[in-house]
């Protein structure tokens, strides 16, 4: 059991950036995935420490149009594929599936207040979530970037 | 995440990206789709077409999101090419006794000139479509959707043929040979009066009118979908990218797509057909009673009229309601609850550009359908509260002589 989920156990009920800065080792701490993936799903995540960091795409976000309401996840423990909130254009709805298992532990308050954030920096400040990834997580079936964006190319 | 690329569980409209639009969709994506003669148009001005009811048809255009095209048109005019929908022109001495005998309009008092939103009604009361029946001199015209113009088209055939059978003097033309264009906003009068060099303030909301537009005949309706004064202009195919230029022209004229005249006709708690209408729903229960004019309430002689007479006396068990939601915006086929009981499910919903708040159409149980009943609607599992709210969400801005 890592540090980081321990924490997590020791204080269920404790949220967001503090909690993942308490948990999470200091900076010397080596990064285990220092780049971005993507899913099939049109999702990035970035993984640090343990910590995945998780949004939608830019081409998502262009394929939606103008994002007006976002509904943010639950601070709690999630399966890969769990529906984690959604992300929605006047037009239509679009449901954010958890890309790895784990547990909720903080989520972006700026995107729910100010829903453009998404369209205008979707793989920056437009982040959704921050899933602390559970012992067993599976990462293997993330894209690169690379395989992303030729699943990209392959749908147009 | 894009849910839309992988149905989503529990939102049915969810679109996006590829699969983006089969919201739109009533055709499969193998057939050939129908070109309007503005295709190109489209296409040069930047639309993103999809695929809607067997035509491709611009959604959007690159310049306008869905939103902003939206407020454009409620503050200012837009363009909807609305060709895909099937016109035709119905003749002979027994013209309004036929299309009586299939919708529930009072085409006999209808003034000459003059046009009605109606129903075609089948044999159980419910709604095979809706329609706008304009009445002229020599004949009616009549707009119906082009997710129907199949079964309108075998419906009205197959009672035409009894009709003529029977002796009665009654043809049907479909309209191929025109495009329809929709010119709706507060400006749209003003745009359009530049144009004919005429005063329209004398051109009622619900008026049919043959007019010359820059040389262009054409048959202007003073109608549309989108709760704004406007028009329904039916122009000659030939003359039809030319007359949208001339539309266009006017800096207070921008091209809109289907994404905004869904929006807009929500808030303005119109109805669409396969929504919030559909063969097992009855005007009566649609809030559509207003259309069946009192003569046919108390003589009937529609298809459904026993049950429709029946419903108007005695009443209905279910109703057509507008709904204010909290929370995430309520999709078609969020379930509505009341006290922990299901009652009724949204029929279309989106969150409103212009009230900035997430609206709703639906049926309830009548008695749960009057104005500030506290109801919850389900999304994605969680319960949000939501009001009954009259409609429309905003108010008309039809036109009044």
């Amino acid at each position: 059991m890592s540090l980081a989920t321990f924490s997590t156990r020791l204080f269920p009920t404790m949220r967001s950036q503090a909690m993942a800065r308490f948990a999470t080792p200091s900076s010397s701490f080596a990064r285990f995935y220092g780049t971005k993936k993507y899913t099939e799903e049109h999702e990035w995540i970035d993984i640090d420490n343990g910590i995945a960091t998780i949004g939608i795409t830019d081409h998502a976000q262009g394929s939606l149009g103008e994002i007006v309401y976002v509904q943010s996840a639950d601070l709690k423990d999630v399966e890969k594929g769990d529906t984690i909130g959604s992300v929605e254009s006047v037009k239509a709805a679009s449901d954010i599936y958890a890309p790895v298992s784990g547990k909720v532990i903080e989520v972006n308050e700026d995107v729910a207040a100010n829903p453009s954030l998404l369209n205008d920096n979707p793989e920056g400040e437009g982040w959704l979530c921050k899933i602390q990834l559970s012992s067993d997580a599976d990462v293997s079936n993330l894209l690169s970037e690379e395989a992303y964006k030729k699943l990209v190319e392959a749908q147009h | 995440m894009l849910s839309a690329l992988r149905f989503a569980k529990s939102i049915p409209t969810v679109t996006v990206a590829r699969t983006a639009h089969r919201a739109y969709s009533a055709a499969a994506a193998s057939e050939a789709l129908r070109k309007t003669v503005l295709y190109n148009y489209h296409i040069e001005n930047g639309a993103k077409m999809v695929p809607y009811a067997g035509w491709s048809m611009p959604v959007l255009y690159s310049n306008l999101s869905v939103g902003a095209s939206h407020n454009w048109t409620r503050t200012n005019a837009s363009v909807f090419d609305v060709s895909h929908m099937l016109a035709t022109r119905v003749t002979g001495k027994d013209r309004v006794k036929f299309f009586e005998s299939l919708t529930v309009a009072d085409i006999e008092n209808l003034p000459v000139g003059s046009s009605t939103l109606s129903v075609f009604t089948n044999e159980d009361g419910g709604i095979i479509d809706d329609t706008i029946i304009c009445k002229h001199e020599d004949s009616l015209y009549v707009v119906s959707n082009a997710g129907c113009a199949d079964k309108d088209l075998a419906h009205i055939r197959a009672h035409l043929k009894e009709f003529q059978n029977k002796g009665g003097d009654a043809d049907l033309k479909i309209i191929d040979d025109h495009a329809l264009i929709a010119l709706q906003g507060p400006k749209a009068a003003a745009v359009l009066e530049s144009l004919v060099e005429k005063d329209l303030r004398d051109f009622p909301f619900m008026d049919g009118r043959f007019m010359t537009i820059k040389g262009i005949d054409c048959h202007v309706a003073r109608s549309g979908y989108t709760g704004e004064d406007g028009f329904e202009i039916s122009v000659p195919n030939n003359d039809a990218v030319e007359f949208t230029k001339l539309l266009l022209a006017s800096p207070d004229v921008e091209l809109a797509g289907l994404g905004a005249r869904d929006s807009l006709r929500l808030e303005a708690g119109l109805c669409l057909y396969g929504h919030e209408l559909d063969e097992t729903i009855t005007p009566v229960e649609a809030g559509l009673t207003w259309t069946i004019g009192k003569r046919r309430r108390a003589e009937g002689g529609f298809l459904g009229a026993s049950k429709i007479q029946d419903q108007l006396k005695n009443g209905v068990s279910k109703r057509r309601i507008g709904l204010v939601v909290q929370g995430a915006p309520a999709r078609e086929n969020a379930p509505i609850y009341a006290n922990g009981e299901l009652v009724g499910k949204v029929t279309s919903g989106c969150p409103s550009p212009s009230t900035k708040k997430n609206v709703a159409m639906g049926y309830v149980k009548n008695g749960l359908h009057k104005s500030g009943t506290e109801l919850e609607v389900e999304v994605r599992g969680r319960k949000q509260k939501a009001i009954v709210t009259k409609l429309p969400f905003v108010p008309a801005g039809y036109h009044k002589v």
